[in-house]
């Protein structure tokens, strides 16, 4: 990690460099078009799929997530950036009149198993554990690759999930459930870790509402398929295949998803609007008070394509270094009224989250040249070094970087 | 606790018990009737629902259509079986073989206790056919049941006409998670019991076989079918087993959903359920359908080959397709769609049948009593027996206290009387109770073992000897030395019959409580005859009354107005001579289901009932 700082930080002055050198002349349309250019704020693409449902009564479930799968792949994200955890093998069920195909659609008309699909935890590896593991990386050194979720703070990952659900909880293969508290301590961790830039929380289950209740991490937006105290219901019965082929709202998510194109303008205000009462019986619900965001402004290929932005202009673009558009910090004055107070323990998350781009941390090896680099660079450091003392450090030193910090607070003069 | 330790309310509650006694049990006696009668009223009966998950709706596409086939097979099979004078055994491993299943046989014999008169049989040798249809992409660790009887003349040829249509059609298919067994078996349910035994390797009952080679798993449902017209006006199913058994009701539900999904007439009990709920005839009409249900599961017999399947935890129902004079009749194929529509939901199963109810009643077939809703009818008649027991007992303990400490001034002459005489002990209980218990062991054993002597004495044959022995015993046991207690104390004390009456109502109570869990049916059948007689029964007063009252509430003339009654409901009334002709035929069949098939009605009356009646029977002439 040691070893990479310095390269990253090296690559990045060279292309401030490069782009100061050619900001002389530029029309401010053209800065305008710049700036929506870097408006979202994440360089990767994760998604985490998760069906939680055995047994060949609930094949809608396997269809749920494979369709999901099938959208984001379609949309550009690699099976590498995939995590896909399947409870139950549908197309190798021997009840399955059609081997080797799942289908989301009645009369055979979609087949969303295709011809390549990776599933990276199948059947009882599917635990609340492993989830919970991937999620936060806390993974055993020996797990492959593929198995991992290597996201890092440019990453918007969403992440999918269905089964049987209740209030508050989601059934995990019959002999576990996950809490809607644990799943938001997990997604806590992931903010603390600098595991994601922002996160897209869907759920399709019976009171899928609860689960997002519990969420207090930044940048998160979630949607469910149902209110507490209702179910989701299932959709298209298939005589030939004997069972329901999909539940309604994710049936209508992916007629949805197959409208979209990676160029697609599409926002996250029509994703909430896909399902409505008539179609889904079910009201789905959405929560976006964590998100820093307009929900407007964010493009559903945010989440479900890995795009990489390429535009060709003739004009020549000066960039501001110092352009801090996305780093969504709130008023600093808001934070000058809040006195300074102890903590009860390192609220490492907090701090930063506060703080914004003031460099609060103090090290023994990086805090001198940290100060004279730019804000941008100054937060890569700063969440490397978080990411090393939450790794490396012990609770003893901790308490010694608390110190630090306050001192740093009050040196700003904040 | 409070009410009990204080003395004060003791002796209120006592004194209540006492006054209000005879009261209180015939308002306990009418509870417990009036609400078995209400059991077949639409509230208390709610409508059948699927609990099983994994079986869920009739969402299945049939696609059986081999009807036409299904009948040049069973032309095909009457014409070997006509050719072979039996079972055509080589035929059938051939067809079956040609159909891609695997074949297996299983010769068996067994010689019975006593020649079964109704269906003429001592010596049985049979064969049991089946073949297994692997599924293709399942490990074979659970199996499916199709069965057919092979029974004698020109029955049941479209059953297996159809199975063997189904099994070629099903093998074409390759959504099977179960294997399929599909078996034709010979002598009806001594066949079945021979299959069943060698395939899960037990040997209960004397029956030879030489072991099933071919195994598929632990089977999860099986249906018997029989079928023997070449159209069905209506299906008939079968649920009561051995025991008064039941399969899961969810298996009842699945068929029902089907039939209704096909448009198919369906009864219970012969029985067609009518549309009207609140009038009524309707009432009455679903009463008749359940108090045949009781009658059938009360005699503990298996209604169908499915019957014996329910002792190995194997849920499974007997279907009979009838003919009548319907104008709409339903051709071999929507039977056989009917049968893999059942089949396909079947094998969606993930665990055996467990979600839904085992002990329950039906009033007809969308409607169910559960066993919460039943089982307070019979026990407010248990509490007859309970509250007669606290008056005995109070009365007794009251004898012991002495007129000295005497809470209360009983008005019972007896008893007045009993305090001046001295206290006999409990030894003079002894020789009654030994009595009875032998009488009821000769009952159980005597008849089988000494049919060759009485074949050699008296005119009769093996199956009427055995019969008459039983009869004879049992009314030889009204007539033993009950006095024995005189040749102790001297002469009947009032002390000694209220004890032993005490001893003798506890004694049923309990019986009938065991019973009961087991053979709801049974229990209540017995209870609410025995019963209230039970509870009268004394040596003072009118005695001839109470004994004639004691002899009509016997087992053996609860059967036989159980047969009467029977007959009533299923519309066939019979003379008395008739009806005395099925009690013999009842008799014998008892004894042949518990030889055979290990049917525990029998030796629950012999050895455990009718001694526990003797009882009843001393105390009324202990004087």
């Amino acid at each position: 990690m040691a070893a990479a700082v310095p390269a990253a930080r090296w690559a990045r002055a060279a292309a401030a460099l490069l782009l100061g050198c050619c900001g002389a002349a530029l029309a401010s349309g053209v800065q305008d078009q710049a700036e929506q250019f870097f408006k979202s704020g994440h360089t990767n693409n994760w998604a985490v799929l998760v069906c939680t449902s055995r047994f060949w009564f609930n094949y809608r479930h396997v269809a749920n997530t494979l369709s999901v799968y099938r959208s984001v792949k379609r949309l550009g994200i690699p099976d590498s950036h995939i995590v896909l955890m399947l409870a139950d093998d549908m197309a190798c069920n021997p009840r399955n009149p059609k081997p080797a195909t799942v289908f989301s659609h009645k009369n055979m008309e979609l087949n969303v198993y295709g011809d390549d699909v990776e599933v990276d935890y199948r059947s009882y590896e599917v635990t609340v554990e492993n989830f919970l593991r991937v999620l936060t990386g806390r993974i055993p050194p020996s797990t492959p690759r593929s198995k991992r979720l290597l996201s890092d703070d440019r990453s918007n990952i969403l992440i999918y999930m269905t089964g049987h659900g209740g209030n508050g909880f989601l059934k995990f293969q019959d002999s576990e459930e996950i809490t809607n508290v644990e799943l938001a301590d997990a997604f806590e961790q992931m903010w603390q870790k600098r595991r994601y830039n922002e996160l897209l929380f869907i759920i399709d289950t019976c009171q899928g509402a609860s689960m997002y209740e519990r969420f207090y991490s930044p940048n998160i937006m979630a949607l469910a398929s149902s209110q507490v105290g209702e179910d989701s219901l299932s959709h298209q019965p298939d005589l030939g295949i004997g069972v329901h082929l999909m539940d309604r709202y994710t049936f209508y998510v992916l007629e949805f998803l197959e409208e979209i194109h990676p160029a697609s303008q599409t926002n996250m205000n029509d994703l909430f609007q896909v399902c409505p009462k008539s179609l889904c019986v079910s009201t789905p619900g959405h929560r976006t008070d964590l998100f820093q965001r307009d929900p407007q402004n964010v493009l559903i290929t945010d989440f479900f394509g890995s795009v990489r932005k390429v535009e060709i202009t003739a004009e020549t673009i000066s960039l501001d270094p110092n352009l801090s558009a996305f780093e969504s910090k709130p008023p600093k004055d808001e934070l000058a009224a809040e006195p300074l107070k102890y903590a009860e323990q390192l609220p490492v998350a907090q701090i930063i989250h506060q703080c914004g781009d003031i460099a609060v941390l103090d090290s023994v090896f990086l805090w001198n040249s940290m100060e004279e680099t730019s804000a941008h660079d100054m937060k890569k450091c700063k969440t490397i070094l978080i990411d090393h003392f939450l790794n490396i450090y012990s609770y003893k030193f901790f308490k010694e970087i608390k110190l630090c910090v306050l001192y740093k607070i009050g040196e700003a003069g904040i | 606790m409070g009410l009990l330790s204080d003395p004060y309310r003791r002796r209120a509650l006592s004194r209540l018990i006492l006054r209000l006694n005879t009261p209180l049990c015939l308002l306990s006696y009418v509870a417990g009737l009036g609400w078995f009668l209400a059991l077949a009223l639409p509230p208390v009966a709610p409508r059948t629902y699927m609990s099983e998950n994994a079986m869920g709706s009739t969402m299945v596409e049939e696609q059986f259509a081999y009807g036409e086939r299904a009948l040049s097979y069973a032309r095909e099979f009457a014409g070997h079986k006509k050719k072979a004078g039996g079972m055509p055994v080589a035929w059938l491993e051939k067809t079956m073989w040609n159909l891609g299943l695997e074949v297996y046989k299983q010769p068996f014999a067994r010689t019975l206790p006593f020649p079964d008169e109704t269906r003429e049989r001592y010596m049985v040798k049979g064969t049991n056919v089946y073949g297994i249809l692997r599924a293709p992409r399942a490990a074979s660790t659970e199996s499916l049941v199709l069965s057919v009887p092979c029974s004698e003349g020109q029955h049941n040829h479209q059953a297996v006409g159809l199975m063997l249509a189904l099994a070629s059609y099903f093998r074409g298919q390759i959504y099977w998670a179960k294997d399929i067994i599909f078996l034709v078996n010979e002598h009806d349910l001594l066949g079945m019991e021979a299959w069943l035994e060698a395939y899960h390797d037990v040997n209960i009952t004397e029956m030879q076989s030489s072991g099933t080679l071919g195994r598929a798993g632990a089977i999860q449902a099986a249906v018997s079918l029989e079928l023997s017209s070449d159209v069905v006006t209506s299906f008939d199913v079968a649920v009561e087993g051995l025991n008064g058994q039941l399969p899961n009701l969810d298996l009842v539900n699945l068929f029902h959903a089907f039939c209704q999904k096909n448009g198919l007439l369906c009864t219970i009990q012969g029985k067609l359920q009518r549309s009207d709920w609140d009038t009524l005839p309707a009432y009455a009409h679903s009463l008749q359908t359940l108090l045949l249900m009781v009658l059938k599961q009360g005699s503990g017999r298996p209604q169908g080959d499915h019957g014996l399947f329910l002792r190995y935890h194997i849920e499974a129902i007997t279907l009979r397709g009838i003919n009548s004079f319907r104008q709409y009749k339903y051709d071999m194929s929507t039977v056989g769609k009917t049968l893999e529509g059942m089949f396909r939901k079947l094998n969606n199963l993930l665990e055996r049948l467990h979600q839904s109810y085992f002990f329950y009643l039906l009033p007809s077939l969308s409607r169910f009593v559960s066993i919460s809703v039943y089982m307070p009818a019979f026990g407010f008649l248990i509490l007859i027996l309970i509250l007669k027991a606290l008056d005995l007992w109070m009365k007794l303990s009251k004898c012991d206290a002495g007129p000295a400490e005497r809470l209360w001034d009983g008005d019972q002459g007896a008893a007045h009387a009993a305090v001046e005489e001295p206290r006999p002990g409990l030894l003079t209980l002894v020789p009654p109770l030994l009595i009875c218990h032998a009488t009821g062991l000769t009952l159980y054993f005597l008849p089988v073992l000494g049919q060759h002597v009485a074949t050699q004495h008296f005119p009769v044959s093996e199956a009427e000897a055995v019969v008459l022995t039983v009869i004879a015993i049992y009314v030889a046991g009204l007539a033993l030395p009950h006095n024995t207690h005189r040749v102790l104390t001297g002469s009947g004390s009032d002390r000694g019959w209220m004890t032993l009456k005490l001893l003798s109502l506890l004694y049923l109570a309990m019986q009938l409580g065991c019973i009961a869990l087991v053979n709801f049916s049974l229990g209540f059948l017995l209870a609410v005859t025995m019963v209230p007689v039970a509870a009268a029964v004394q040596p003072t007063g009118p005695r001839y009354l109470y004994a004639a009252l004691l002899v009509l509430v016997t087992p053996a003339v609860t059967l036989l107005l159980g047969i009467f009654l029977y007959q009533e409901l299923i519309e066939y009334p019979v003379s008395v001579l008739e009806c005395w002709q099925l009690f013999l035929q009842a008799v014998a069949g008892g004894l042949l289901d518990h030889y055979l098939y290990g049917s525990v009605v029998f030796p629950f009356v012999a050895i455990f009932l009718y001694p526990c009646w003797l009882l009843l029977w001393n105390v009324l002439f202990w004087k």
